[in-house]
């Protein structure tokens, strides 16, 4: 019996001992980027998760976390880093959307140079960009000059060191996240729907509204769920151009640290951002799949 | 079924004009669509069959020219605003909708009632044999059932005039065959005037009743079928329907010498001195017995044969060097009389079947 099953199937366990040693293979080639992320992200977020339950007599309390529910300067923060996040991602889509648009309408050639224009941010140092704002948007800063030498307003304007500031840099910074994936999805869709659209009897601001847009949306949300969640964690600009007026969850980890040196606090603060984060990440992964962030909602 | 609510329009072209840069897209292009006509736009890629489509649905702007549906001059028209329905190469279906929505868009747009939307949609759907498929997914969708809810979406508001862009040429051939006697179908039941872009030449013979041959933005030759199979005006429409071998040939006012022999022909000859014989491989004849007194007759060598089960291409030479193809039927007993290469033929063609045609480039 055994023979004939031999025979029957040649090669049987040869052929299986090659696809083990090919899975063998391909494990050996990934496991040097799976202890790197072990080590610089599963360890230290365990360790943060560790510290946010010990409290400051060194021993196991959720002192931490019942101080963020019971201090209001706490749940304020939170609600300023939402407004801050949920406003940028706002005006990001309103910016950032027309801007795809048109570059999506122009020829390839032009619109290669918009993408440079648009990408070019990303090559400049992120504290570089935020303190050019500083400078721009200074009480004698370039834009309050202009604006007044133009007549546009007669005091200088405050907008910096306060809301208006932080919002203004963190949508520039965000922008290009925006514009991405929306470019992307626009770029995807075929000219033909447009025309039959038209020629089924849709003006174009209807055909705009029942075609184009609604097949842009996956890249949309696409874009505003990353530009929102990189909002929730973000530090530099806020904390330069904001003047200690903005405070989101991020600066009072720092601060957390750096004045008070209590790491419990500031590691508390860093899981239930984490955790929001992921609950945000999986409300959305319901709506659309995650993978259209990197291919422009196709 | 699908009642007629409007009578189809004819449709009027003059002197359309349309240059990308140096190129003539359309050159002083004039055509008539009759009412309730199926004409094909026959030509190969970059021809301007499918600008002058375009032309016709309001999606590109010629230079000049005139365009009427009915009496409407409608040159300058929108596209939205001309109630045509086309089917695209792509078939264009909205994928964020679902084939009821993709049906009932134009319905929308043109707020009818939610009662009747339901009610035509199902009816288009019916008519294109896909009754019950409303609540479909565009992506769950064959190719040929792609292309039957486009032709449902473009017939669904009634409009008097259909245009179609290669709508078949993404469909394998077995189906493309079927889709061609359904759509014809479809046209005389629904009797719309409909304009029919294809390069396949087959496709335009077998669905049209004129077609139009178009080549370097202009029209070729404009006829049925038959005549443009039969009588082509010149040697490029001649060349892109059906196959054929061309044989220089001498005028000398109504006499027509091929080397030193007169043909028999029938037909009027065309105003040129620079006249051409087309043979068309079917329409030669293998001669057992000799020359065939009354036909024109070729004594050629054979160089190669070649069986493909319903007939057979025989390529031989002409004593003056010129190679013909001729197709014969292949019949139960006939594999002994199959010629081999190398032997002494007799191809003789009747006087009805010798076409001369126009030799110019045009």
């Amino acid at each position: 019996m055994s023979m004939t099953t031999a025979t029957l199937r040649p090669n049987e366990t040869g052929l299986r001992t090659d696809g083990r040693l090919e899975r063998l293979r391909l494990f050996g080639l990934s496991s040097p980027a799976m202890l790197l992320i072990l080590v610089i992200l599963v360890i230290p977020v365990g360790w943060l998760f560790y510290v946010s339950f010990i409290g400051a007599n060194g021993e196991f309390s959720l002192e931490n976390y019942e101080r963020m529910i019971k201090r209001r300067s706490y749940i304020r923060i939170f609600i300023t880093t939402f407004q801050v996040s949920v406003l940028t991602t706002g005006l990001c889509i309103l910016i950032g959307y027309p801007l795809a648009y048109f570059m999506a309408q122009l020829p390839n050639r032009l619109a290669n140079l918009c993408l440079i224009t648009v990408l070019l941010p990303f090559w400049t140092s992120l504290l570089v960009r935020t303190y050019a704002w500083l400078v721009l948007l200074q009480k004698q800063g370039l834009v309050n000059q202009w604006a007044m030498s133009l007549g546009l307003w007669d005091e200088p304007l405050k907008i910096v060191h306060n809301m208006t500031g932080t919002l203004i840099g963190m949508v520039h910074i965000m922008l290009p996240f925006l514009i991405l994936p929306v470019y992307g999805a626009m770029k995807a869709i075929d000219r033909d729907y447009l025309m039959a659209a038209s020629n089924l009897g849709a003006t174009p601001r209807k055909a705009f509204w029942t075609v184009f847009f609604p097949l842009t949306t996956p890249g949309l949300f696409a874009g505003a769920l990353m530009v929102f969640i990189l909002c929730l964690g973000f530090f530099v600009t806020p904390a330069v151009l904001g003047g200690g007026k903005v405070i989101m969850v991020s600066m009072k980890i720092v601060s957390n640290i750096e004045l008070f040196v209590n790491w419990g606090a500031a590691s508390a603060m860093g899981v239930v951002l984490l955790i929001m984060t992921l609950v945000i990440l999986w409300i959305a992964s319901r709506f659309l799949r995650l993978d259209q962030i990197t291919s422009g909602g196709r | 079924m699908t009642t007629r609510a409007t009578e189809a329009l004819p449709i009027s072209v003059r002197n359309v004009t349309k240059t990308y840069g140096p190129v003539n897209a359309l050159d002083d292009v004039s055509l008539e669509v009759k009412s309730g006509e199926f004409l094909t736009l026959l030509g190969p890629s970059g021809s301007g069959k499918t600008t002058l489509l375009m032309v016709l649905a309001g999606f590109t702007r010629p230079d000049c020219g005139s365009l009427k549906f009915g009496d409407d001059e409608v040159i300058r028209k929108p596209p939205h605003l001309r109630e045509v329905g086309m089917t695209f190469q792509s078939y264009a279906l909205f994928p964020h909708m679902t084939v009821a929505g993709n049906v009932g868009y134009p319905l929308r747009l043109r707020k009818r009632p939610k009662s009747e939307i339901a009610e035509r949609v199902e009816r288009a759907l019916e008519t294109v044999q896909l009754g019950g498929y409303g609540e479909r997914r565009i992506d769950q969708l064959s190719g040929g059932q792609k292309q039957r809810v486009a032709v449902a979406r473009a017939i669904v508001f009634e409009p008097r005039i259909l245009l179609m862009d290669e709508p078949l040429s993404a469909l394998d051939k077995k189906l493309r065959d079927q889709m061609q006697i359904e759509l014809r179908h479809l046209h005389e039941q629904l009797g719309m005037t409909t304009v029919y872009v294809t390069h396949d030449q087959r496709e335009a013979l077998t669905m049209s009743d004129r077609i139009a041959v178009v080549n370097h933005g202009r029209i070729m030759q404009l006829s049925t079928p038959r005549d443009l199979y039969e009588r082509p005006a010149n040697r490029f429409v001649a060349d892109f329907i059906g196959e054929s071998t061309f044989l220089p040939v001498r005028r000398t006012d109504s006499d027509v010498f091929y080397g030193d022999t007169p043909l028999h022909y029938s037909g009027d000859l065309p105003e040129t001195p620079d006249l051409l014989l087309m043979i068309r491989p079917e329409r030669v004849v293998l001669s057992a017995n000799g020359p065939v007194e009354g036909a024109n007759n070729f004594t050629a060598t054979a160089s190669n044969v070649v069986y493909q089960g319903d007939s057979f291409l025989l390529h031989a030479w002409l004593q003056d060097g010129q190679q013909v193809v001729m197709r014969g039927a292949v019949r139960g007993n006939s594999a002994t009389a199959l010629p081999v290469v190398g032997d002494q033929v007799t191809l003789t063609m009747s006087p009805e079947d010798t076409v001369l045609i126009d030799g110019r480039e045009a």
